[in-house]
């Protein structure tokens, strides 16, 4: 017990002084570190190359460009995003994260840079699944650990007796809807159509149901995370947002992609 | 002690009693998981283990062989391995399995992560009576012959007897492994310790959690160890000197 | 047959240069684990083989958190928990020292916390090993180097430390293999060790079975490998090999 508790003591100690002494000192932004998770297509992706790409990989750069900063993509796991921007091992994360109340307690964000809402996908065979927590009772549903679809499913469809299951990887979970273990899966409209559609077995699948986007559970758009401290990064990158959507740059990027806006 | 005397002593040793409210049932749901998970495989890899160091020490070549690769692959290569060969691999056979009936078994995460576990702590606890009944003085051999005993008699009424009394500290030794390999169904989905707490922490996002389950695990594994000290200073008191 | 195994082939087209490439990484995070593990592991053998009433409970307390975690949970706990608090740690330090707060992020890199969480692993295990090995050296070595005028440390280092390794070198063998095989839970701090890199091969081709069952493999090379030439050295480092037979 005591040593967990000396820790924990610790940690908070030093992090109310570390705090302290990172908000006297403003640095200025140069190089700008991105975190993405690489998993997530077609917003980030990793190519055979290695690289990071995508629709917010290509964001980021022509935000970067428009504010004369020089930027580093780095891939990290979904689950480690969070931990590793406060750990410092990069500045901002441009990774489909939901701006939520829950998050804003722990990191900032910048303006939301698209939105997207959730829905229902079930092998064809239960094309007939009403996604409503009554109908699903009983059913295995799946999810992304730790994402929007993951806190709305269990918070609303485990109470009316779904099984949950969360996945590391969105991609994990397409694979055991695939395969039969799943009956459906919640999860992000965009990248659920571009595995229904662009993937080999994503043929055994199909959308049911309307899209979800109750701003209680799926927030208020996506955004890119900060630290809290950094109140000055927010200022340059939600700066940079603004003039890539004015001069038409954020069109150009959505049209590479999506063929309607998803601002 | 109620609920609440247990979160202002937990408050008061400097935990976020909130949080512990919060995730504390989900936790207690993964430990009942995880003891499910250890206590399934160990035993049910126990009885296969007896049948291995059978095959491997007694068989014929058709057995021993078989025996020995199986030995060797699970003792060779890593648990996680193991359990996601198990998991997606049988996933991809999902029609195979389907028309096979046992589709059941491999659907569900908790049942992959308990064969997979099965499978690994069985080849270790072979490996460990193997090597016991193997270093058993050659004259108990001889004397449970010269009863006319028979191999599977022998064992049974002479050998494993005493074999099992040496391999009693290893084969804790391994369930305490057991306890802490079992970690990894959490990779696949499972909610034991492990993936409660991860659970937990993509919730709260709060550092605190992990160290909740570094000390549930630490107490799982004095326990188990004192408990099974005591068994077996019980089960050999008869072999001490006074 | 071969088109079953197209996938695992070299080049752009297949999988298997990166599964070759994450393999060298395992053994690479292996073999610069096995150093610090190891003198860790002696270090904290001494410390509880010693009589300090610090120390001794010290090493105890190290060995019984370390070999009780799972290795999953200490590997999480050190890539999430050890960057914040040295940060947090060296702002403490220059608040203590009166120095003007440098803002320093403490970096740890996957593969130095893979390194890191791996080590503390193997020492708490292997401390176990030499601790035996200690206990096992009879007192008359340390008296008959006494006896020659031997200091402490030169007794320690001529004498028992050689004899330690021979008596050591069967459990260390062990640990190895242990801590090759544990390297595969690195994976889950997206360092493309093997493991990982076959994670990506199954994904991306969605045949989980080919690449679990190839990585499984390699690992199991690696495993028999390594016995391999544990069975070489050890007739020369195991105590029957190095003493005439009596």
């Amino acid at each position: 017990m005591s040593i967990a508790n000396v820790l924990a003591r610790l940690v908070f100690a030093a992090a109310a002084l570390a705090a302290l002494a990172s908000g006297a000192a403003a640095k200025e932004w140069k190089t700008i570190r991105i975190g993405s998770e690489g998993a997530y297509p077609p917003f980030n992706l990793i190519d055979s190359n290695r690289q990071l790409q995508g629709f917010e990989i290509d964001l980021a750069k022509a935000i970067c460009a428009e504010e004369k900063v020089s930027c580093e993509f780095v891939a990290q796991d979904w689950e480690g995003l969070i931990p590793a921007l406060l750990a410092g091992k990069y500045d901002a994360i441009f990774a489909s994260m939901s701006i939520t109340d829950e998050r804003r307690k722990v990191i900032a964000f910048t303006d939301k840079y698209y939105t997207s809402p959730s829905l229902f996908v079930t092998a064809r065979e239960n094309a007939s699944l009403q996604p409503t927590p009554e109908a699903m009772s009983g059913k295995t549903i799946g999810a992304q650990t730790g994402t929007v679809s993951a806190r709305y499913l269990q918070e609303v469809y485990a109470p009316a007796g779904a099984e949950v299951k969360l996945y590391v990887t969105q991609d994990e979970a397409n694979l055991d809807l695939a395969s039969g273990r799943l009956d459906a899966i919640l999860g992000d409209k965009f990248v659920m159509l571009n595995w229904l559609e662009k993937s080999a077995d994503g043929g055994c699948c199909q959308v049911v149901g309307p899209d979800f986007s109750d701003p209680k559970y799926f927030g208020d758009g996506i955004g890119a995370g900060l630290r809290k401290g950094d109140a000055d990064l927010k200022a340059l990158l939600d700066n940079g947002l603004k003039a890539v959507r004015a001069s038409g740059e954020y069109d150009r990027i959505n049209a590479k992609y999506f063929p309607f806006s998803i601002y | 002690m109620n609920g609440e005397a247990i979160l202002s002593v937990a408050g008061a040793l400097g935990f976020d009693a909130p949080l512990l409210a919060r995730y504390g049932p989900l936790l207690l749901q993964g430990l009942k998981t995880t003891l499910e998970l250890v206590a399934i495989s160990v035993p049910t890899g126990f009885l296969l283990a007896l049948v291995l160091a059978y095959a491997r020490l007694e068989g014929g070549p058709a057995a021993r062989g078989p025996a020995a690769a199986f030995m060797g692959f699970f003792r060779g290569t890593p648990a996680l391995c193991q359990l996601f060969l198990i998991y997606y691999g049988a996933g991809q056979f999902h029609a195979a399995l389907q028309s096979a009936g046992l589709w059941w078994l491999f659907r569900d995460a908790f049942w992959c992560a308990a064969l997979a576990f099965t499978l690994n702590t069985a080849a270790y606890q072979a490996e460990i009576i193997r090597g016991a009944v193997a270093n058993l003085p050659a004259g108990q051999r001889e004397a449970a012959d010269a009863l006319g005993y028979g191999t599977p008699g022998a064992w049974r009424r002479v050998l494993l007897p005493q074999a099992l009394l040496v391999a009693l500290r290893p084969l804790g030794n391994e369930l305490i492994l057991m306890i802490k390999t079992s970690s990894v169904a959490s990779v696949v989905t499972v909610v034991d310790v492990m993936g409660a707490t991860k659970r937990a922490f993509s919730g709260s996002l709060d550092f605190e959690v992990y160290l909740w389950a570094a000390l549930v695990y630490l107490a799982l594994v004095e326990i188990v160890r004192r408990v099974w000290n005591a068994l077996e200073r019980r089960m050999t008191r008869h072999l001490r000197t006074a | 047959m071969t088109e079953l195994l197209a996938p695992l082939a070299f080049g752009p087209s297949g999988w298997g240069d990166e599964l070759i490439a994450g393999a060298w990484l395992t053994l690479r995070l292996a073999l610069a684990t096995l150093p610090i593990g190891l003198a860790i592991g002696l270090g904290v053998a001494l410390m509880r083989h010693g009589d300090s009433r610090i120390l001794r409970p010290l090493g105890e307390l190290y060995g019984a958190v370390f070999r009780g975690l799972p290795e999953l949970l200490t590997i999480f706990i050190v890539y999430f928990g050890a960057p914040r608090l040295a940060t947090h740690l060296l702002a403490f330090a220059e608040a203590a020292l009166g120095l003007p707060p440098s803002g320093t992020q403490v970096q740890i890199d996957g593969f130095m916390a893979g390194v890191l969480a791996l080590a503390l692993v193997l020492g708490a295990f292997s401390s176990e090993v030499f601790l035996g090995a200690i206990r096992s050296v009879p007192e008359s070595q340390r008296e008959a180097a006494d006896a020659l005028g031997m200091s402490r440390a030169q007794a320690f280092r001529l004498v028992i430390l050689p004899q330690v390794m021979r008596l050591a070198f069967p459990g260390l063998a062990n640990n190895w293999m242990t801590l090759l095989k544990d390297t595969s839970l690195v994976s889950v701090i997206a360092l493309p060790e093997l493991m990982r890199q076959a994670n990506l091969a199954a994904l991306a081709t969605r045949q989980p079975f080919l690449f679990y069952l190839a990585a499984c493999l390699l690992y199991l090379a690696m495993s028999v490998a390594s016995e391999r030439l544990r069975l070489r050295i050890e007739p020369a480092a195991s105590p029957r090999g190095a003493e005439p037979a009596r």
